[in-house]
């Protein structure tokens, strides 16, 4: 069903590309002054509101009548490969597409992997992970190197890894599955070869987790099922699935994109050489500029909801543009500039509401952790290419860019 | 000000604690625990905050 409220003409495509990292899509400004929830075509056609205020978007995501289910009816599709979609209902729901006390359970089920505590013991981990990959990083003769493949991907990917108790000679299997369903050069087909072999790989080890279990989250999510009775097999690919994909690139993109900035601003960047405890307000404010995730985050309405002067009926789509209504002037003063200083830990680019990403302290974790060390370890690192001619992913799900050419 | 805190609608974000660690805290499933339900001053403050930045609403303030 499509949007009936006839305030607006529906001829707003979305989304638009993000042919500028630093700035939002010229008509975001524009669309969220006039009318904050408001009508939007999509790729395939359909129609679907959409949010652009930060309030509206706050009130959208907070509230129950709104409901997560990609298998429903009405529910958006903004970046649209069916194939994937397909995918979602053939296999149990996602933790994503959960609602209520079913969401709830799933989410409670893994929510202790992710404790404050738990993620303070992984930090000397995750730091010797990122001296690693800059240890490797090569020689002078062999530079321009590619940030996003020699440590934005690899540190995310190999601490999810070990989070999960993926074994050491497995990490191929993920690493290079991962990358493929990442990287633009692969055709599509080959990219959704790509999931179902990081499926077939993640089955298989939970096969031998069951009978060799370690000191990781599967083997406890495991012994957890037992515990209630009986491993529900579908259930933990899911999560793994799930933990994996979200933790990965998202993160990636994200190291990717702030270093950009910062070696873009290097006054900002000389901040957090001279004082880490600067870092963490740094990290949310390149986490509110980014908003990497703009058109990832839908919802489909169970009933009518009134919200932002209009009524979106029950059936009726809803994207909420994390990137407009981080950049809305009502939440965030000046908030087309990149100031590290700020108080930006209000933004959305976790989401907001039940769903709010489970792994964003693992993500400030690791982000943290590559600014500081990183700056302070290459002090000269530089972009080896003019800013305009880095490739960025203009048209991706999550927002990013393909290669990122340094040199120092 | 008074604090409660709703661990059934508690979603385990830790933005509680990562704001006022002397109010809030976690227990080892992620669920919030509240350290005081009679915060002061600064802690006040930053309740209140932290009580803005609950993704699940889960915290409720009463104001004296």
């Amino acid at each position: 069903m499509t949007p009936t409220d006839t305030t607006q003409p529906p001829d707003q495509p979305f989304p638009l590309a993000r042919s500028c990292p630093f700035t939002e899509p010229e008509p975001y400004t524009r669309l969220r002054e006039q009318q904050p929830v408001s009508k939007v075509r999509l790729r395939g056609g359909e129609q679907a509101w959409w949010v652009s205020g930060y309030a509206e978007a706050r009130a959208v995501l907070a509230d129950r009548r709104f409901s997560s289910d990609r298998r429903k009816d009405g529910y958006p599709n903004p970046n649209g490969d069916p194939r994937f979609r397909e995918r979602f209902r053939t296999q149990p729901p996602p933790m994503v597409s959960l609602d209520g006390t079913e969401h709830a359970a799933v989410r409670r089920s893994v929510l202790g992997e992710f404790t404050l505590e738990r993620l303070s013991a992984l930090r000397p981990r995750i730091q010797q992970i990122v001296d690693r990959f800059i240890d490797e990083m090569p020689a002078c003769d062999s530079r321009p190197v590619d940030l996003v493949q020699a440590l934005s991907l690899p540190v995310p990917s190999l601490v999810i890894c070990e989070l999960l108790g993926v074994p050491y000679e497995d990490h191929d299997c993920f690493q290079s599955r991962t990358a493929a369903m990442t990287r633009r050069t692969v055709p599509p087909a080959e990219r959704l070869r790509a999931f179902d072999e990081l499926q077939a790989c993640l089955a298989a080890l939970l096969t031998r987790k069951e009978s060799e279990p370690g000191d990781d989250l599967l083997s406890r999510q495991i012994a957890q099922q037992r515990e209630q009775g009986a491993v529900d097999h579908a259930r933990l690919l899911s999560t793994a699935t799930g933990l994996l994909v979200a933790g990965h690139e998202t993160t990636a993109n994200m190291i990717t994109l702030g270093v950009l900035a910062l070696l873009e601003h290097p006054g900002q960047r000389a901040l957090l050489t001279e004082d880490p405890g600067s870092t963490p307000a740094a990290v949310e404010e390149l986490l509110r500029f980014f908003s990497i995730g703009d058109t990832v985050i839908a919802r489909v309405a169970t009933e009518d909801v009134r919200v932002g002067g209009v009524t979106i009926k029950a059936n009726e789509g809803v994207i909420v543009s994390v990137l407009s209504a981080n950049r809305d002037p009502a939440a965030f003063d000046d908030p087309a500039e990149l100031n590290p200083t700020r108080a930006a830990r209000h933004h959305i680019s976790f989401g907001y509401g039940p769903h709010q990403c489970l792994g964003q302290n693992l993500a400030r974790l690791e982000l943290r952790i590559v600014f500081d060390t990183l700056f302070r370890r290459i002090p000269g690192l530089r972009l080896a290419v003019p800013v305009d001619e880095i490739p960025l992913k203009t048209d991706a799900t999550v927002y990013g860019a393909h290669e990122l050419p340094v040199t120092w | 000000m008074r604090v409660e805190a709703d661990t059934e609608t508690c979603v385990g974000s830790g933005r509680c604690v990562l704001t006022e660690p002397a109010v809030f805290d976690q227990d080892d499933d992620g669920i919030v625990v509240l350290l005081t339900d009679r915060p002061a001053g600064r802690a006040a403050a930053r309740a209140r905050q932290a009580a803005s930045l609950c993704p699940s609403r889960a915290l409720r303030l009463m104001e004296p």
